[in-house]
């Protein structure tokens, strides 16, 4: 029971931090809690569908379907990830200065909660499709107790992790809160578009470039509690290949050039005059 | 442009995986078999894991920075490599107590 909690744990963390990371960086925007959910229940809803056709898309394009699946769910969230960020590139001040100002003025989302929602239904739907498989196959050999215990431990603990973690970031000064959610965001969505090179490098539809660019497994595992969480985070990875560390670092370079011009060509215009 | 990008990546995997020379695995009662393959190194590989179990099984190993769940009664591709010298061990993680093996890249 404790081995499928430890499983479940693993397959949901991904996704239970994401939707903190969501929350976080959502945060003064009306109406966050009901996208986000709807995000989260369109997702559970999208797992179980893909659990159940598991064996069609494993068996698709020659066996490497999955992987093409994965990665195209992966670069799904990396668009939407990265789309969010520069909407807030451009809206972020304000959105600041309004919670600073603990104003309750209605802060329209626009269309970002829309599109972060997508990307939590996505990351809800990827690990949770794992999730749904794993869960089948022990209903098939072990009692039922056990399988729905290893489940609520499991998905328990993944929902701990989120808070502990949500917590921490409101307690950021509201000032420097954005740019922290911001910076989480990036390397967020880095760490997704690096896992979807290495599923198309599996797929072999990429070359590793450079098969091993690094490995630093003897310092920190990728199992271990914090390997996992710096995994989700920032992209961990202890053994990239070198295709992973470039779309790694592409992801990056374009969303924060991308953020910055965004900035600076509003620092560009016009100020207004001082009152005489 | 793009399509034609891509057509041109799925004919060179294409050509590639003709290539590429394959190693079978099997997964029977949660054990690998043969719980220890012999592999070349210094070239991609191509690893077919069949999984004959009636439970899905996800076929993992973080020094092969690899993992795929393979369904129940049916099989996975998966490429790697190249390796250098050395052992990779894999587990599969819904049975991490008996599936386990290891590559030798040589």
């Amino acid at each position: 029971m404790l081995g499928s909690a430890v499983i479940v744990f693993r397959e949901t963390l991904e996704a239970a931090l994401i939707v903190t990371i969501v929350l976080a960086a959502t945060r003064g925007l009306a109406g966050r809690v009901g996208w986000i959910g709807a995000g989260i229940a369109a997702g559970l809803a999208g797992a179980v569908a893909v659990a159940g056709a598991a064996e069609a898309i494993a068996a698709a394009f020659e066996g490497v379907g999955q992987e093409l699946f994965n990665a195209g769910v992966l670069l799904a969230a990396v668009a939407m990830l990265g789309w969010h960020h520069l909407w807030m590139a451009e809206h972020g001040r304000r959105l600041a200065a309004e919670l600073r100002a603990l104003s309750d003025s209605v802060r329209a989302g626009g269309r970002t909660l829309g599109v972060l929602a997508a990307a939590v239904a996505l990351a809800v739907l990827r690990e949770g499709a794992e999730t749904v498989l794993f869960l089948q196959g022990l209903a098939a050999t072990a009692p039922t107790h056990d399988v729905v215990a290893g489940f609520a431990l499991g998905a328990a603990g993944g929902a701990v992790v989120g808070t502990l973690l949500y917590v921490g970031l409101v307690r950021i000064p509201v000032r420097h809160f954005f740019r922290v959610t911001g910076w989480l965001v990036v390397a967020l969505a880095a760490g997704l578009a690096a896992q979807a090179a290495r599923f198309l490098e599996q797929a072999d539809l990429l070359p590793a470039l450079v098969p091993e660019v690094w490995d630093t497994s003897s310092l920190l595992t990728e199992t271990s509690l914090t390997g996992q969480l710096l995994h989700v985070l920032v992209g961990y990875t202890a053994r990239p290949s070198g295709i992973q560390v470039a779309f790694y670092a592409v992801t990056i370079v374009t969303l924060i050039l991308a953020a910055w011009r965004l900035r600076t060509t509003r620092v560009g215009l016009p100020r207004m005059p001082h009152a005489a | 442009m793009r399509i034609a990008f891509v057509v041109l990546l799925m004919a060179m995997a294409g050509l590639a995986r003709a290539e590429d020379p394959t190693f079978e695995l099997a997964l029977r009662n949660h054990q690998f078999t043969p719980a220890e393959i012999t592999v070349p190194a210094g070239q991609k590989i191509k690893l077919v894991v069949k999984n004959e179990d009636a439970t899905p099984e996800e076929f993992e190993s973080k020094k092969l920075n690899r993992e795929k769940v393979i369904p129940a009664r049916s099989q996975a591709t998966i490429f790697v490599g190249p390796l250098k010298p050395g052992e990779y061990p894999f587990v599969g993680e819904y049975h991490e107590k008996t599936a386990t093996g290891r590559l030798i890249a040589k």
